[in-house]
């Protein structure tokens, strides 16, 4: 057990970086859909958006480049998200499919896009400086950017409990999240706590884009990939519930990497068996936030 | 509800009289709707006849594609269940008619039949979980399950060919004879889709389609009413499952080459778009549809440059706000027949 434990210790460590950044894609899924109603299927293409800012911004050894990466995303993504308030306000009222298939629409427009500009190939982006080595985890090398990109999810998840349990704002989400129609009744305009939900929603989606970028560079596809992956996530977690995401993208984020290690040619049946087993056992996700309709 | 009420609701013809006897106008309204159809299947039937090799390839695409979307309509527009990986079926007819040939035999019904076979068990397996869960799961869960088919073709490359695709497919054989002629490849796949069609046309109008929609319109009122939705809905989504691997089947024999692409989220999405553009749940608006979207995207995909999804990403944004009921939603304007339940 421990001989296995030592010999898969990095693709464990790899799970959790990757349960880290699916974290902060499916929190923010989660949070939109679980208060506003929107099933936003354009996520993965705002964290492609992301990645794409980092190739740009990213350059040589320094920090600048990867900060005014970050920040140049957090801006698109609140303009993403509230351009998105404004196009998903008409359809508020038809059949969840129509939602659906703007979102896909868009998803599919700015993908296509991003491959116009940036080209069909795979692009690296650089680790930003002292952070581009590896340091040694019980006797493996490990890098030390995916090491800090766990304590940025492990941040990230204590600041996003804080906010919802412990602020006037997360009462507001949470209160949201159960009964939005009570929510503006007692005088709280809803349009704007849209606009400013699926901003802050689609902000993570581009930010983790531009974290993601030194692991898993950028390519035209991979938002499909991201796409699926944070599904499950908030599928497995139960929608709106965000110890229901924080829990799946770390059950994910394992099944994802040890499944690649250990069976490459199956990871994708494992993958489906995971989130049968749980839909088995809980048809709403582990964490029903929000029963669906 | 669909086409048989609209017909029903028209007023009668003249000459078919008033006062005749509740079987003859019957028998009228079958006759008007029949024998349009039967102009329609004699004029597909002569079509090699008359048009190019290309152009009869082209229509017979538009056929497999068309019976496609109609498959995918009875969960969408019959039953109200917005699949988004129904090419996750597709892809697996294709790949199940693809090997069959290569390994076995690509004698004509045997291939086709098996992709049938192959699509409706694959729809068992997946289909349990999504329909149980229901709702915005059901669209979250029918994407990944697209997604995770099209990553397994690429993945299982000794089997699959990976992502170079499944190649060196055999024509299709009738009596030892291989079909070469791109007319014999046409009138072998209008056969197996005419007969999809129908297959489809009876469900949708037999009382299970009539329960299908009656989940779709109020499912509590179904259960108080002691029909299990989840049984319904189920074999529902087995039947689209199965006439999608059939259409599938059929796409094998006709290219000849099945890529991992074909059970993924484009395809997906393109024949979603097939549906919605031609108007759910009315059966031959997603022909139209279908017939629509093949002839735009041989049309304009060469002069994209590859980038085609950019073009069906801006029809469904506009889709979405100019035509939420689809070409059947404007036939209904056009006769002011403007019905108020349909999906």
């Amino acid at each position: 057990m421990i001989g296995w434990f030592d010999a898969n210790l990095v693709s464990i460590l790899n799970g959790f970086a990757i349960g880290s950044l699916l974290f902060i894609l499916a929190v923010g899924l989660s949070i939109v859909f679980g208060m506003m109603d929107v099933l936003n299927l354009a996520h993965g293409a705002f964290f492609l958006i992301g990645s794409y800012l980092a190739v740009t911004f990213v350059a040589g050894e320094s920090w600048s480049g990867f900060f005014t990466a970050l920040g140049v995303a957090a801006l698109v993504g609140l303009l993403a998200g509230g351009a998105l308030s404004g196009l998903t306000e008409p359809l508020a009222r038809r059949p969840i499919l129509d939602q659906a298939l703007l979102t896909l629409g868009i998803s599919l427009i700015v993908a296509e896009t991003l491959s116009i500009i940036y080209g069909n190939d795979v692009l690296s982006v650089p680790e930003p400086p002292g952070l581009d080595g590896s340091v040694a985890v019980a006797g493996n090398p490990y890098p030390t950017y995916r090491l800090m990109l766990i304590a940025v999810g492990l941040v990230l998840a204590l600041v996003v409990w804080l906010v919802v349990e412990k602020t006037s704002i997360g009462a507001l989400v949470r209160a949201s999240v159960a009964d939005r129609e009570m929510v503006s009744a007692i005088g709280i305009d809803n349009r704007k706590v849209k606009v400013a939900v699926l901003g802050v929603g689609s902000l993570l989606a581009t930010v983790a884009g531009v974290l993601a970028a030194p692991v898993y560079g950028a390519r035209p596809g991979l938002d499909k990939t991201i796409l699926l992956l944070a599904l499950v996530v908030i599928v497995i977690g139960g929608l709106g519930s965000i110890r229901g995401a924080l829990v799946g993208a770390l059950v994910i984020g394992q099944v994802e990497s040890l499944g690649r290690a250990l069976v490459p040619e199956f990871a994708s049946f494992i993958l489906f068996g995971t989130l049968a087993l749980v839909l088995i056992a809980r048809p709403q996700g582990l964490f029903a936030g929000k029963v669906a309709h | 509800m669909s086409v048989i009420p609209d017909a029903s609701v028209q007023p009668t013809a003249p000459g078919t009289g008033a006062a005749a006897p509740a079987p003859t106008s019957r028998r009228s309204v079958l006759l008007r709707r029949g024998l349009p159809v039967l102009a329609l299947v004699l004029v597909l039937a002569a079509m090699p006849l008359f048009v190019a090799p290309f152009t009869a390839n082209t229509l017979s695409r538009i056929l497999i594609f068309a019976l496609f979307a109609v498959s995918l309509d009875l969960l969408v527009g019959i039953t109200g269940l917005p699949s988004l990986g129904h090419a996750a079926y597709f892809g697996i007819g294709a790949y199940t008619a693809g090997l069959v040939s290569i390994h076995w035999t690509s004698e004509a019904p045997v291939p086709v039949l098996l992709a049938a076979a192959a699509g409706a068990v694959a729809a068992v397996g997946t289909g349990w979980l999504a329909v149980r869960s229901g709702g915005v799961y059901f669209l979250m869960l029918t994407l990944a399950i697209g997604e995770l088919t099209h990553q397994l073709a690429t993945r299982l490359s000794s089997v699959t060919g990976g992502s170079n695709g499944l190649f060196g497919i055999p024509s299709v054989r009738v009596a030892g004879e291989p079909l070469t002629l791109a007319g014999l490849v046409y009138w072998y796949v209008l056969v197996f889709a005419l007969l999809g069609f129908l297959g489809l046309w009876l469900v949708a109008h037999s009382p299970f389609g009539g329960a299908l929609r009656g989940i779709r319109d109020n499912e509590p009122r179904m259960r108080s009413l002691g029909y299990s939705p989840f049984r319904y809905k189920f074999a529902a989504f087995v039947i689209a499952g199965g006439f999608a691997g059939l259409a599938g089947g059929l796409f094998a024999g006709l290219l000849r080459i099945v890529n991992p692409s074909d059970a993924g989220f484009t395809t997906s999405a393109l024949l979603l778009l097939a549906v919605v553009l031609g108007g759910a749940g009315t059966l031959w608006g997603p022909i139209l549809g279908a017939a629509v979207v093949v002839l735009v995207r041989d049309t304009f995909g060469p002069q994209l440059d590859g980038h085609g999804p950019l073009l069906l990403g801006v029809v469904f944004a506009v889709a979405v706000y100019v035509l939420p009921r689809g070409f059947a939603g404007l036939a209904g304007l056009l006769t002011r027949r403007q019905r108020g339940g349909a999906a």
